[in-house]
Formats: structure tokens, C-alpha cells, sequence
């Protein structure tokens, strides 16, 4: 499980795409890059010029074989790295990159798994399904994927060309009516499953870990990666 | 390393001293992290081991912990995520009272910390004697929320926060250092945020 350390390395911004006013795509290309595990971390880290640094980690959404590494970022409220991200970066900046980190929440097809993931908790699991796509592993991972409406969810179209089933909560979609995935619709996706993984905020993983729990899924089996604050 | 073109930063003004390199102050909000399910455990059915490396394997109940001399931690806390909180309170044990009473042997030198989950973390013997560690289960004067790792947690508030394992159950005291889970998944094996020990590979 152990990987090669990380040193500080940096990524040129290649592309970039904001999408709406809460989130940002943004496609790198990072020097002596060392190749992630799908569901992997990258930490960024800006400078000012005092030395002044902040930093954060974004998960990776590109799979292995992209030659540049791709982020998924969602503003926070006074969000200073993903603020700057959002409103300032642009092509051909150099931001400070460390990365990949994380050997826990990664999934390259040892195991038939379900993730379920919540908001812009999917970007991981992008990078899983991308990864899957390309190496015909399809069939070892099912994705529940929630968000409040299809326009909100990063990566919505992608999900759903890949099979992913997607439950929104605020708006209704195709036949189902908006709400929560419930423990029976999960019922045939996590059928035989060796490992569950969860993304999203504290509220969703608490929920997500419950849903599994409910659908007949093993604590012990439960891989959670969440961010963000209690109160 | 390049600065980053169009950045300024926050406000450098009042940043106190006591927050370590590339960490910010996250106020009165305090994440929840996690790598596993949340255990649900019954004050009344937990126990805490100390046991391994030592002269006399103990176990102590809920009510055995709390009729032990209390000890309070009052200060910061560090998580290697780069939030900080300042002045937390946190009451319970010293480790160094229940090593007291289990005596580690000479030849100890290290500490794993169990989990009920599974999770793991290890520290050197001195990182956790002296004044420097605790088993908690209150947090600002109530009872420690499960979610931050209740009803009881190690309490090691000069490392990262992962070291500080929630829902111990079972301190084993090692003659050689070995990893824990995530210092076996890329983390650094002290985790000291003065010197930003974050990863493998820091100082």
C-alpha cells in the first residue's frame, strides 16, 4: 500500500472551464509527474509574493492514462485557494502542485465495488469510471451518484453515459421524483459488491454510509473520503 | 517555487504566531474527517487495553477510566488537512496515568493506537509521555460527539490530527516502530506541524 514520496512539483493550467459560478475544471500539466491511483489527491498550493502560501487538496478526476491531470474545483465561501482558482486563474499560470497522496481511497479494479457519491464528491469517482471505461472494467463499478439538480452535478452527462445511476434531489428526473436514493434502489448495484466507497460532505457521507448500511452493506467494507465543517 | 500570478492572499494581519507553516485558523468549525464508518459504541461496553510491550497488561471500563485522576488539554489543534482550531478544551486521562499503571518495559519504544474501526496510528513513546497525551471524552465541558470521535479518542495535540485516532480502544506498546494506516498510505510517520511533516518524503 505503500507509495514513492511526493515532492513539491508544479502544473501549467492547459485548459480551464468555469462552470456556473460554483465550480471550475481545470486540465494540468504537471512536471515530473508521477502517474495516480483513480480516487487519489492532489494538493495545490499558491504563493504570493511575500511567501505568503495557502493550500488545499483536490481530488483527481482524469484517469491514469491522461496526459494531463485534471481537477475539479467547487467555491467555497471565501474559499481562498478555490476562489483564486475560480476567479483569477487562467491559461498558462503555474500554480505548486504535491500529489499524488492518498493509498485508502483508491480503486483501479481490484474489487467489485459500489460508490456513492454526492455533489462534487463525484469527482473521484469520475477518475474511477474513466480508468474502468478505458480498460473494460465497467462491469466492477457501480455509481450512485445525488446532487440537487442535473445542472449542479460535476460531470452529469459523463456519469450517465457511463451507467452511473444518478438520484437528484431537487428536481425531478425521467420517471423518478426528486429524493434521496433510497435503500432499494440500490438493492442489484451493490449485489456481490467487495467494497463500497463514499464521497461527498460530512452530511452526505454520514447519510450515504447509513444507506449502505441499510442496503445490506458492510461497515467494515465502506472506504469514505469527505470534506467539510460540522456546524 | 513560482508565486502564483494574481495572488495575493488573505490578510496577513493578526495571524498569530501559534498557527504552523501553510495551516489557517478555522474558527469554532470543525471538520469531520474520516477514512471509515462511524462506530456506534455504548459508553457502558467500551473499554481501553494497554497492553503489548509492558509489565501488566490493563484494561479499564468506561467508569474505570473516569475514576482515574482527571487531566484537561487546553489549547490548539493541528489536522494535517490545514485547518487549525485554537484554544480547544479537552478533558479526560492522561496516557501518562494509565502507562504508570501498566509500566512499559525498558525495551519499549513505540506506540500503536487501535481503533474499534480498524484504524491505526503509531507514535514514539515520548510523544505521548510527559504532559504530551490523553485519552479524552469531553470536549468544551460535554461529552465528545461520536462524530469527532466519542466516547473516547486519543488526544496527541502537538502532532497532525490523525494522530489523535478516534474511538480507541487499545494502546500496544511496541520494541520497534511500525506503521499505522495512514502512515502506511502516504502520510509521514511523526507528523509534526511545526516542521509540515504532512507526507512522506517531508523532513
Amino acid at each position: 500500500m505503500s507509495e514513492a514520496e511526493s515532492p513539491w512539483t508544479t502544473g501549467e493550467v492547459v485548459e480551464i472551464e468555469r462552470i456556473g459560478d460554483r465550480l471550475v475544471r481545470l486540465r494540468l500539466d504537471v512536471a515530473a509527474r508521477v502517474d495516480h491511483l483513480p480516487g487519489q489527491h492532489y494538493v495545490v498550493r499558491l504563493r504570493a509574493p511575500d511567501d505568503y502560501t495557502a493550500q488545499r487538496s483536490y481530488s483527481v478526476a482524469s484517469e491514469p492514462d491522461d496526459s494531463l491531470v485534471e481537477l475539479m474545483v467547487e467555491c467555497l465561501p471565501g474559499g481562498e485557494v478555490s476562489g483564486h482558482l475560480h476567479d483569477v486563474a487562467d491559461v498558462g499560470d503555474v500554480v505548486e502542485l504535491r500529489g499524488p497522496i492518498g493509498g485508502w481511497f483508491t480503486w483501479a479494479g481490484e474489487a467489485t465495488a459500489v460508490c456513492v457519491a454526492g455533489g462534487s464528491g463525484v469527482v473521484p469517482v469520475v477518475s474511477m469510471l474513466r480508468h474502468a471505461a478505458s480498460h473494460g472494467l465497467l462491469d466492477r463499478l457501480r455509481v450512485v451518484a445525488v446532487g440537487r439538480t442535473l445542472a449542479e452535478l460535476p460531470y452529469s452527462a459523463e456519469l450517465l453515459d457511463h451507467g452511473a445511476f444518478v438520484a437528484l434531489t431537487r428536481e425531478n428526473f425521467g420517471d423518478r421524483v426528486a429524493a434521496p436514493p433510497y435503500p432499494d434502489e440500490l438493492e442489484a448495484l451493490v449485489d456481490g459488491v467487495e467494497r463500497a466507497y463514499v464521497c461527498g460532505s460530512v452530511g452526505f457521507a454520514t447519510y450515504a454510509t447509513r444507506l449502505l448500511g441499510e442496503a445490506g452493506v458492510r461497515s467494515d467494507l465502506v472506504r469514505i473520503e469527505q470534506f467539510g465543517a460540522s456546524s | 517555487m513560482p508565486v502564483t500570478r494574481g495572488f495575493g492572499g488573505s490578510p496577513r494581519r493578526g495571524r498569530p504566531d501559534r498557527l504552523p507553516p501553510g495551516q489557517y485558523d478555522t474558527g469554532r468549525d470543525w471538520p469531520i474527517l474520516t477514512a471509515e464508518a462511524q462506530p456506534r459504541i455504548d459508553p457502558e461496553e467500551w473499554a481501553v487495553t494497554v497492553d503489548g510491550a509492558v509489565e501488566s497488561p490493563r484494561t479499564w471500563t468506561w467508569r474505570e477510566a473516569h475514576a482515574l485522576p482527571g487531566s484537561t488539554y487546553f489549547g490548539d489543534i493541528h489536522c494535517v488537512t490545514t485547518w487549525s482550531m485554537l484554544d480547544t478544551t479537552f478533558g479526560g486521562v492522561s496516557v501518562d496515568t494509565l502507562l504508570d499503571l501498566a509500566r512499559p518495559r525498558p525495551d519499549a519504544t513505540h506506540l500503536m493506537a487501535h481503533c474499534e474501526t480498524g484504524y491505526t496510528t503509531n507514535l514514539p513513546l515520548a510523544d505521548v509521555t510527559d504532559g504530551k497525551a490523553w485519552l479524552v471524552w469531553e470536549y468544551d465541558g460535554r461529552p465528545l460527539p461520536a462524530e469527532h470521535g466519542g466516547p473516547v479518542r486519543l488526544l496527541v495535540p502537538h502532532l497532525y490530527f490523525w494522530k489523535s485516532a478516534k474511538w480507541v480502544d487499545r494502546l500496544e506498546l511496541l520494541t520497534t516502530d511500525q506503521p499505522g494506516f495512514w502512515e502506511r498510505n502516504g502520510y509521514h510517520d511523526r507528523g509534526d506541524p511545526w516542521l509540515e511533516q504532512r507526507y512522506q518524503g517531508d523532513p
